[in-house]
């Protein structure tokens, strides 16, 4: 039997992020909505275990878009944790080292990459999601979106995820409202550059 | 406008405006003058669209057809202000000013508009705007304060006719709507090529205009439309829609005019 999904522990409180995402915002976030991704995709995991064991090729083909909603949704919130810190740990603070290099090298600035992620942040229409992505295989950064709970991978199997900003309504609708770009301007302030350093670091020794 | 700068020499208020306005000691010596223009000269300066005022006209945010704080307390005063007063005003406004820069959208009717930007699945620029626009208008008048319950007469006949009864049409829909993942639309369409009743889910800003089905009603998903009232509980405000917000008289009269392009079956002629 294929292991279950958990529901991964945050690194932080609920309110260390404030005032950039309030505390209410990130308790419903994690508590309610990766928590409901991850049940549903437990559940169509049995589901499918249960169809492979009867060869039923119908009901396998059914499960796809279920499984690929729900464990989207939970590979792209446990990344999503991870790229946030509070203040006190960094949050915010400017990559340096070779991420900070390559960012300069491949956008002019950090403030000229910002720019073009909050832009296509906020030229996305409906659900979805904006990534700093490694292409690991020709060594390059890339500003990238994908729409739902698509993960990264689907817009190319060598991209590696390096940061990633919700832009679901539910990630700021409670604080925003409508401001999109409101929230696409603060959320850099608890921005954790350190986890993508880490695994560019990783990727490109 | 400053009539006092207005250049055009048919202006007729402008010299009006000149004498009784000037002081004595400030009589403009450039004086406007104004004569009636000949046909001839008329005729040419509209051939040539010189000094004519060109008449524009862009969409207007409409007001749903109740208060704001009518839907209480299955939608609250505070969503409607959010969801229509900035949400759908500014679909309005973006609409208008892509507009303005082209001039074909500008001339097409709304429906035609929707169908041409949506370009058949490859969208341009303008549809996500337009359709939201249409989507938004036609998402309030589906709902009604006092709404819910059940529908009569004709729309009930034809919903137990395409669905085997009501609770299962409404089942059906809330099983839609709880089934549709991220932003988008659940519909009650009329289809016209199957004349029969259907529930749609549709992504974004789409809508059965592009299919050319006849929307009966609607129901917003994406989550700017209950976060505020019912947070991640979606599943809450799907329910609180069927019972207590659906206008079965819009979709009696959306039905009663669907009628007239869709033929839904043989008119009940007496025997004698």
């Amino acid at each position: 039997m294929a292991e279950r999904l958990s529901l991964p522990e945050l690194p932080y409180d609920y309110g260390a992020l404030e005032p950039a995402i309030s505390g209410e915002i990130m308790l419903l976030h994690h508590q309610k909505h990766h928590k409901t991704y991850v049940t549903n995709f437990n559940n169509a995991l049995q589901q499918l275990e249960d169809a492979v064991s009867k060869s039923d090729a119908s009901a396998i083909v059914q499960l796809q878009s279920a499984l690929k909603f729900n464990g989207g949704g939970h590979i792209n919130h446990s990344i999503f944790w991870k790229n946030l810190a509070p203040v006190s740990q960094g949050g915010g603070e400017p990559p340096k080292g070779s991420l900070g290099n390559e960012i300069e090298k491949e956008f002019g600035s950090l403030e000229a990459l910002v720019h073009k992620m909050n832009s296509e942040g906020a030229a996305l229409q409906g659900s979805g999601w904006v990534w700093l992505a490694l292409d690991k295989e020709f060594k390059r950064l890339l500003v990238e979106t994908t729409f739902n709970q698509d993960p990264l991978v689907t817009k190319g199997s060598s991209l590696v995820p390096l940061l990633g900003i919700d832009v679901w309504e539910h990630a700021y609708y409670l604080q925003y409202k409508n401001a999109k770009a409101d929230y696409l301007a603060n959320i850099w302030k608890v921005m954790n550059w350190n986890y993508a350093s880490e695994v560019y670091e990783k990727e490109c020794p | 406008m400053n009539l006092l700068s207005c250049s055009s020499n048919h202006c007729p208020l402008s010299s009006k405006v000149l004498a009784s306005t000037s002081p004595p000691s400030k009589i403009l010596k450039s004086s406007v003058r104004v004569r009636n223009l000949g046909w001839g000269e008329r005729r040419d300066n509209m051939r040539n669209n010189r000094r004519v005022s060109k008449v524009v006209a862009y969409y207007g945010l409409k007001s749903p057809p109740y208060r704001l704080d009518a839907l209480e307390p299955y939608m609250s005063q505070r969503t409607l202000e959010v969801h229509w007063g900035a949400h759908h005003r500014g679909y309005v406004e973006a609409l208008n000013k892509q507009l303005a820069k082209n001039d074909i959208l500008y001339g097409c009717t709304m429906d035609e508009l929707i169908r041409v930007t949506y370009n058949n699945g490859n969208p341009l620029p303008e549809f996500n705007n337009a359709a939201q626009v249409w989507n938004h208008d036609f998402f309030w008048e589906s709902m009604q304060p006092g709404g819910g319950e059940m529908p009569t007469l004709g729309i009930l006949q034809q919903i137990e006719k395409d669905f085997a009864s009501f609770a299962n049409f409404k089942e059906k829909f809330i099983e839609a709507a709880l089934t549709s993942f991220g932003s988008g639309w659940v519909w009650l369409v009329l289809k016209r090529e199957k004349k029969c009743l259907a529930i749609v889910k549709t992504s974004n800003a789409v809508n059965p205009l592009v299919w050319n089905d006849i929307p009966i009603i609607s129901l917003d998903l994406w989550e700017h439309a209950y976060y505020l009232d019912y947070k991640n509980d979606r599943a809450k405000y799907v329910n609180t829609f069927m019972n207590h917000l659906v206008s079965w008289n819009a979709a009696a009269a959306r039905m009663a005019r669907a009628q007239a392009f869709v033929n839904l079956g043989e008119p009940k002629i007496p025997v004698a």
